[in-house]
């Protein structure tokens, strides 16, 4: 039939990237708009109810959420690592940095879920026993923009893991860069949410 | 980059058309063909349903205190109780007629359905930049309807607490009685947004990359221009509702007060991030239908669309605009009325742009050859209620009307004025006018002008007395309007509105029985009934799996109809090589 024909056309011109690329951008856009929605939100509750909010470090544990972030940005760096090593064709550093990356986000999943137990079982604020999402708009705000920041952080875990395991099947290569490129703007994206939801939620 | 745009569409796409089960063909399917005719009958079933809950209120409205609904025993006991609607089941009908149209039947008729259809054939590309996505953008809609419609039948009924879903209302089940019902529906506008944004990354994306050669920005039909603006929209609002209505649910679920003024919460907060979203899903609403308003004119008229270039900044700047006048939804809410001047102004400079695009419509229509088929009466008759929407929505947008005819039946008016005579006008006549293209076979267009005659009379029969009902003083969302003083005498008016209402209710049968008689028994038709330019008719109707077999290349731009330089016809299709016309005329 007419495919090499057809596959021959060149698109008109847009914004010379492939479309995957593109693709993730306009969804990051949507993603920027519904953490906007969110800490939006947790701003006009917070300025609007000053006195119902704990000190940074009351009720937080602030130092191991510190090395939890320390961990995601290590994370984003091993990301950049893997995508340089499938630009080279470097199987080996395929594997090594996505196992990396995948084992880094897992493990701040692990805090944060150790991180939430300690909170609802042996913190208290405010009277009420246990620091929960029905703890005041403090909890309310803490466990919405963490939570959801969480779920994200799990679909791009459960992303990685597939990537993984793709690399062991020498999916990955020179030719064959898009997919991790992709996943690593997400990985970055959630890694950058992270710092801002650490610096206003558990410093300020 | 071409390479990789012709294998993930192009080739795989025709080589599986022979291997497909019937699963992957018309259930499962990734052609956006089939995922477009899938929206196409979920919209239309949805409309009946919010059409079926309109009628229930009209009844109640003209006739509050004679019960005898007819057919009123096949309801339970909770929502009608001898033949009369009780004031729960009322509120549940207001909240979900409402929820249902803009929700379930118009939002996806007019996105779903038509950026699906029309962006790759229009672009002239094999498929959506992510056929997958699009395959889970309409299943996604699937557990939005059944949660919506299983509502109605859990303990406590549908949710009543207004389609605006205003806090502490709908986060307390004790203040509406609706406890599950409420939080089914807004799980149910949760999986709403998540379909809307796949689908809107997915034309985002297509129309930014995967365009025929030739087709330049400036050479998209304006029903791509609206759809693609249409889509940045979408994308950038619907999170936001999103977020929103997750944070109401945990108000309901599990003891969080976002909302709720005895925990600390603000009230105000929902209303600012629900019409942050809500008014850009206005333009949402109106813009699609701008777009096959725009088309179906200049191919109607055989002229040229007047002023392409002021219509495309006209789309962009009312898109922009959208996002900063959402306080004008509040002037009655107790925020800072310095505020409520601002977004008066704002609000104020959207009526140019729409006057802009409403005459250059005339301007399309001025002196052309006029064909009056019923996609065309559909697209005038837009234009006209149009500019009554249009015109009454300036006297809200001004702080001291508003507060005046706040919260009346002049509201009702407006909203029904631009969204039933505009986007559901435009939709009828989007329908008449694609369907050939769809399924291979015309419309009836007796059927389809007495369609058309009907809806328009009983339209305007319907809903310009809702102005003056306002204007006295009538409650949106009254239950019982027979007792208040200052509304004695309009229950003659309220009476007619409803005769006329279930009349509007009936003619829309008339339309389906068109759509599904014409489907077997309608006149063959050929690729290009229409004699149109874009690149959608240049293909078989119905397109084969894939659309092309060769990529188009572009020449011209949208609308060359009555072209001077070409002889035998008045049409000159964007892909029609230029050496047939005379290069001075194909240097467009």
């Amino acid at each position: 039939m007419a495919h090499a024909a057809t596959a021959g056309r060149v698109p008109e011109r847009g914004l010379d990237v492939y479309t995957q690329k593109v693709g993730m951008w306009v969804f990051l856009c949507s993603e920027v708009m519904f953490f906007a929605g969110l800490i939006g939100s947790y701003v006009v509750l917070r300025f609007g109810a000053a006195d119902t909010w704990a000190e940074p470090g009351d009720v937080l544990n602030v130092p191991v959420t510190a090395f939890n972030t320390f961990l995601l940005i290590c994370s984003s760096v091993t990301m950049v690592k893997a995508f340089a090593a499938a630009q080279e064709g470097d199987q080996r550093g395929i594997k090594l940095y996505l196992l990396l990356t995948t084992l880094l986000g897992a493990t701040f999943l692990g805090v944060q879920v150790y991180e939430y137990i300690e909170l609802v079982l042996h913190k208290s604020w405010q009277g009420s026993h246990g620091f929960t999402p029905a703890a005041g708009l403090y909890g309310a705000t803490f466990f919405t923009m963490t939570g959801f920041h969480g779920f994200h952080v799990l679909l791009g875990v459960i992303c990685l893991a597939w990537a993984t395991i793709r690399a062991w099947r020498g999916h990955w290569g020179a030719d064959n860069t898009h997919g991790i490129e992709v996943l690593g703007l997400y990985w970055h994206f959630v890694d950058l949410v992270w710092i801002i939801l650490f610096t206003i939620v558990y410093l300020i | 980059m071409a390479t990789i745009v012709a294998e993930a569409t192009g080739q795989a796409i025709l080589h599986e058309e022979h291997e497909q089960s019937f699963l992957r063909k018309y259930i499962f399917s990734t052609d956006h063909k089939v995922i477009a005719i899938q929206f196409l009958i979920y919209t239309l079933f949805f409309l009946m349903i919010g059409g079926l809950l309109a009628m229930l209120m009209r009844y109640q409205i003209a006739w509050p205190a004679r019960g005898e609904l007819p057919l009123g025993g096949i309801f339970p006991e909770s929502m009608v109780a001898s033949g009369y609607i009780l004031p729960e089941f009322y509120n549940a009908l207001v909240t979900m007629h409402g929820s249902v149209m803009v929700f379930l039947a118009i939002m996806p008729m007019l996105v779903g359905v038509w950026a699906n259809y029309l962006i790759p054939l229009q672009l002239g590309t094999h498929d959506m930049a992510f056929p997958r996505l699009n395959m889970l953008s309409f299943w996604a809609m699937v557990p939005a309807g059944i949660l919506t419609l299983a509502s109605f039948f859990v303990v406590g009924g549908a949710a009543g607490a207004g389609w605006t879903l205003y806090a502490p209302l709908s986060a307390r089940p004790d203040l509406t009685g609706v406890g599950l019902g409420q939080i089914m529906w807004l799980a149910a506008l949760v999986f709403i947004g998540l379909s809307s944004i796949l689908g809107s990354v997915n034309y985002i994306t297509t129309t930014i990359n995967m365009r025929a050669p030739g087709m330049t920005w400036m050479r998209m039909p304006l029903t791509i221009w609206s759809l693609f603006i249409t889509a940045i929209l979408a994308l950038l609002a619907m999170p936001v509702l999103s977020a929103a209505g997750i944070m109401l649910i945990f108000d309901q679920t599990i003891g969080t007060s976002f909302f709720l003024p005895e925990g600390g919460g603000q009230p105000l907060l929902w209303q600012h991030l629900f019409w942050f979203f809500g008014h850009p899903e206005v333009y949402i609403l109106i813009l699609p239908a701008m777009g096959f308003t725009s088309e179906i004119l200049s191919v109607g008229s055989r002229k040229p669309v007047f002023g392409y270039k002021a219509m495309v900044l006209a789309l962009v700047s009312i898109a922009f605009l959208g996002f900063i006048v959402w306080g004008h939804h509040m002037f009655q809410s107790g925020m800072n009325p310095m505020l409520g001047l601002t977004f008066t102004v704002s609000t104020l400079f959207i009526a140019v742009p729409s006057a802009i695009k409403t005459f250059n419509w005339m301007g399309t229509m001025w002196r052309g050859n006029l064909q009056l088929h019923s996609a065309m009466l559909f697209a005038i008759g837009f234009v006209a209620m149009f500019a009554i929407g249009g015109l009454s929505g300036v006297f809200m947008a001004s702080t001291p009307v508003d507060i005046y005819i706040h919260d009346t039946y002049f509201i009702v008016a407006h909203i029904h004025y631009v969204l039933f005579g505009g986007s559901l006008f435009a939709l009828f006549g989007a329908i008449y006018f694609w369907y050939p293209k769809m399924f291979g076979r015309m419309m009836d267009e007796t059927m389809g002008k007495i369609h058309f005659w009907l809806t328009f009379i009983l339209f305007n029969v319907v809903f310009f007395p809702m102005h003056g009902v306002g204007m006295v003083g009538m409650m949106r969302r009254i239950y019982d309007s027979t007792g208040y003083a200052h509304l004695q005498g309009i229950e003659d008016t309220n009476a007619i509105i409803t005769w006329a209402a279930f009349g509007l209710f009936a003619s829309g049968f008339l339309f389906a029985f068109n759509f599904f008689w014409s489907l077997k028994k309608g006149r063959k038709a050929e690729a290009n009934p229409w004699n149109a330019t874009t690149l959608e008719w240049q293909t078989p109707s119905p397109p084969k799996h894939g659309n092309w077999e060769e990529i188009p290349v572009v020449y011209h731009g949208p609308h060359e109809y009555s072209h001077p330089d070409v002889e035998d016809k008045d049409w000159l299709a964007q892909n029609e090589r230029p050496d047939v016309v005379s290069p001075a005329a194909g240097s467009h």
